[in-house]
């Protein structure tokens, strides 16, 4: 961590974790997800607390509530869909209240920078009557972990600390203090309170919302929601990063800046409204703050002029407001007519999904797809994955299409999943498919770590977020337990292996899995044997098979069409070799010592 | 007065670095300082770019297009790519190295040609240094990042010099000072 004296320059997940640990925190738990994941990776660098990665946001939520409960201050972490998962708990803890501090997390990708959606999970605070923080810096993300903390006890209450992809990730300067230790909180059994039978439930929604009534009042004092107040002209509503954006547009305003959004300060929006001429809402995705606004009959400027979807920044706040400022928009230079060729991510060089797609592609299946680094392979030149829906999706989206298409797709339809998807949720689909009936492929794709969100260790990998060793499970004997009576493993660099198993199972009256097995090649203590690949370029007749395997080492030359090898980018595993069908690609029998 | 730096390049090219210890040197500077990027697919060879913006109190961690003082750029083609963001008397750093994009190398897109005179067309100034190539001198081209970043530290008079060389040796393994700290030192005496 770096740290500079009593100050640092921090990430937004940096410093909640680092408040996690100041207020006291003593666990934490979570599945990775951007923008939420360093939040316990960093959690994990402090020995005072006990941080591990879940096998999904649902047992992370709950491991959390039961840390709460027995006494400890908790906090569990996840992107925004990550929530979905984790509602059931998240909703009910709400009801149940803690016992020790609890803080849960959820980073929102506005942009969708990395996910397939771009829901606003402030509407879960109103939906679950959560009180909710927005940080709008790294500082603000480390102040409000704290005292999420503290209005958690006094309030008997989780809390929601929802940041953005741009809080999360961006730095600022955070002033650092001390841990302060919290006294033992003995687990009273208390059947009124922690058993939600509808009896008592029916009880403690009705103390939940006297609950909102207090926090409501909370919210009109609390320092973190405060009026800065200037012109009496335009006053602006805002909170998260949409404060600091608008505050590069608009430094002359008057503020009202929520950090504490909900439950809605109305008196102190009232107040505010009834000071100002003009009165501007500015969010980012849903009108959240501008429903609570119009719904107290007042009217604002927000959602009308300021686009709910994307990502919002200086440029766009500035011209959707430009009738409200003398400002002009600055000056930009533009290239007209030039084409300049994007660059999206892509699989790396020495990727061992790469041949899995490549067969899947030359056997023309079906492809129901799922999260994770193997989801580039929906792009060109494989476009091989012909569904995405979210974590674990695609095996029961493959038992549904059966369903719907019965002979029709039988023999060509496969699923394919990681193996960190697979423990995630994609588990109890394979079972579903064996108790249904079903008869499609599963391929997991096992690369020994959750690589797209960047190397954390699962229950496959015998390792904890800690680095400890753990047991590490067994997929295969999981997937036999599971009922599947057809369990392949397959080396994907072996083509040959992976088509003729991809073959005979796609044939199968029964369901099968087909297991690939090849560490990421980013692993850090992965170092595989390297026989050198060349190419003769004389030989090359423009075939085009190398090109099908979408390698980035893997280039044409433009002067005469033919494969070059880029030398710089290339890995040497082999695979080009294994498809130039004129031998100009060749891999040397030597390894190199 | 603020600064706006922007840093861009592709996954894999040590940008990630070179906005750090651009940012830290300009926090020892005493200036307030906000960075943001996007990583998540950063390692997979897409487009990469840093915002860096410091001075005496900042807003907004984006830099606005219009308003970016240098951008300095890790590839030739992102540097045009990013160009949009350069203010009227911007001035681009850019390593020549091209880093061909899929699109590219398979002969489906095509690289443009001569972007040092597209740039110079529209009275941009720039740099185009080949710091891959005195990278490789120093005995690692992975040190290129560092090299850039010499280049960058010269045209900002606001941090002291002597911050740099100490933050290097702050932030980075001692195994790797010695080359770093050559290869800062040769950034500033390129150009």
């Amino acid at each position: 961590m770096k740290h500079n004296g009593k100050r640092a320059f921090l990430s937004g997940n940096a410093a909640i974790a680092r408040g996690a640990w100041e207020a006291g925190i003593r666990f934490a738990s979570a599945y990775p997800g951007t923008p939420s994941t360093e939040i316990l990776e960093h959690c994990g660098e402090y020995a005072e607390i006990d941080a591990q990665w879940a096998v999904n946001e649902k047992t992370a939520m709950e491991t959390v509530i039961g840390a709460a409960y027995g006494g400890a201050r908790s906090l569990c972490a996840q992107k925004h869909v990550g929530l979905n998962v984790a509602a059931d708990p998240f909703f009910t803890v709400s009801y149940t209240g803690v016992n020790a501090g609890l803080v849960i997390v959820t980073a929102d990708d506005p942009g969708m920078h990395s996910s397939q959606n771009e829901q606003d999970n402030r509407n879960y605070a109103m939906m679950a009557k959560m009180p909710m923080f927005e940080p709008s810096d790294s500082q603000e993300a480390k102040d409000m972990t704290i005292a999420a903390i503290e209005i958690s006890e006094k309030y008997d209450t989780p809390v929601i600390i929802r940041t953005t992809t741009r809080v999360s990730h961006s730095e600022s300067i955070v002033e650092l203090s001390e841990r302060k230790e919290a006294p033992e909180r003995e687990f009273v059994k208390d059947m009124a309170k922690y058993c939600v039978l509808p009896n008592n439930a029916r009880k403690l929604h009705v103390k939940v919302e006297a609950r909102q009534k207090a926090l409501a009042e909370l919210g009109c004092k609390i320092e973190f929601n405060r009026i800065e107040k200037t012109s009496s002209k335009i006053g602006i509503i805002t909170s998260g990063i949409s404060y600091c954006h608008a505050k590069e547009v608009f430094p002359d305003v008057s503020y009202l800046k929520l950090g504490f959004s909900y439950p809605f300060p109305t008196e102190l929006i009232k107040k505010f409204a009834s000071e100002v001429e003009t009165l501007i809402v500015i969010e980012e995705n849903d009108p959240f703050i501008e429903t609570a606004v119009r719904a107290m009959g007042i009217n604002c400027i927000g959602k009308d002029r300021i686009p709910v979807c994307g990502e919002l920044n200086p440029d766009i706040i500035h011209e959707s407001l430009k009738e409200f400022t003398e400002k002009q928009m600055p000056e930009t230079v533009k290239f007209e007519g030039l084409d300049i060729p994007l660059r999206p991510p892509v699989l790396c060089p020495g990727c061992p999904h790469r041949g899995v797609f490549y067969t899947l592609r030359k056997l023309n299946c079906t492809v129901t797809g799922d999260i994770g680094c193997y989801s580039l392979g929906a792009f060109a030149p494989h476009n091989a994955m012909h569904t995405i829906v979210c974590m674990g999706a695609s095996v029961t989206n493959a038992l549904g299409i059966e369903k719907a298409m019965k002979e029709k797709i039988h023999g060509k339809l496969v699923a394919v999943m990681g193996e960190s998807t697979f423990m995630h949720s994609g588990m109890t689909g394979l079972l579903d498919t064996v108790y249904n009936k079903g008869r499609h492929v599963t391929m997991i794709l096992d690369n020994s770590i959750t690589a797209m969100t960047g190397h954390q260790p699962n229950p496959a990998s015998g390792k904890t977020l800690k680095g400890e060793p753990t047991k590490a499970l067994n997929i295969e004997n999981l997937c036999k337990a599971l009922g599947f009576d057809n369990v392949h493993v397959v080396d994907p660099f072996d083509l040959v292996s992976v088509e003729s198993t991809l073959k005979t199972a796609l044939k199968d009256e029964q369901p099968s899995v087909i297991i690939t097995k090849r560490p990421c090649i980013l692993l850090k203590d992965y170092k595989p044997k390297v026989r050198l690949v060349s190419i003769n370029r004389d030989k090359c007749v423009k075939c085009g098979m190398c090109q099908k395997l979408g390698c980035p080492a893997i280039e044409v030359n433009p002067e005469d069409g033919k494969t070059v090898i880029n030398q710089a980018l290339c890995v040497h595993c082999g695979l080009c070799a294994k498809v130039c069908r004129p031998g100009a690609i060749t891999q040397a029998e030597e390894e190199v010592k | 007065m603020t600064t706006n730096i922007l840093l861009c390049g592709v996954g894999g090219q040590g940008t990630l670095l070179a906005s750090n210890l651009l940012a830290e040197c300009a926090m020892e500077a005493g200036f307030d300082v906000k960075k943001s990027e996007i990583h998540g697919m950063a390692q997979r060879g897409g487009s990469v770019v840093s915002h860096v913006r410091f001075g005496e109190k900042i807003d907004s961690p984006i830099i606005r297009k219009g308003e970016c003082d240098i951008l300095l750029s890790f590839e030739e083609l992102e540097s045009i790519r990013w160009a949009e963001y350069l203010k009227k008397d911007g001035l681009i750093i850019t390593n020549s190295q091209h880093i061909l994009p899929m699109s590219v190398s398979a002969g489906n897109a095509v690289y443009p040609k001569n972007i040092q005179e597209i740039l110079s067309s529209k009275s941009i100034q720039t740099i185009a240094v080949d710091a891959i190539g005195k990278a490789k001198e120093l005995g690692n081209q992975k040190c290129l990042n560092v090299v850039l970043v010499g280049l960058l530290a010269k045209r900002l008079p606001m941090i002291d010099e002597k911050i740099w060389p100490e933050m290097i040796k702050k932030m980075l393994p001692e195994k790797l000072q010695k080359l770093n700290l050559e290869a800062f030192q040769a950034g500033r005496n390129i150009a």
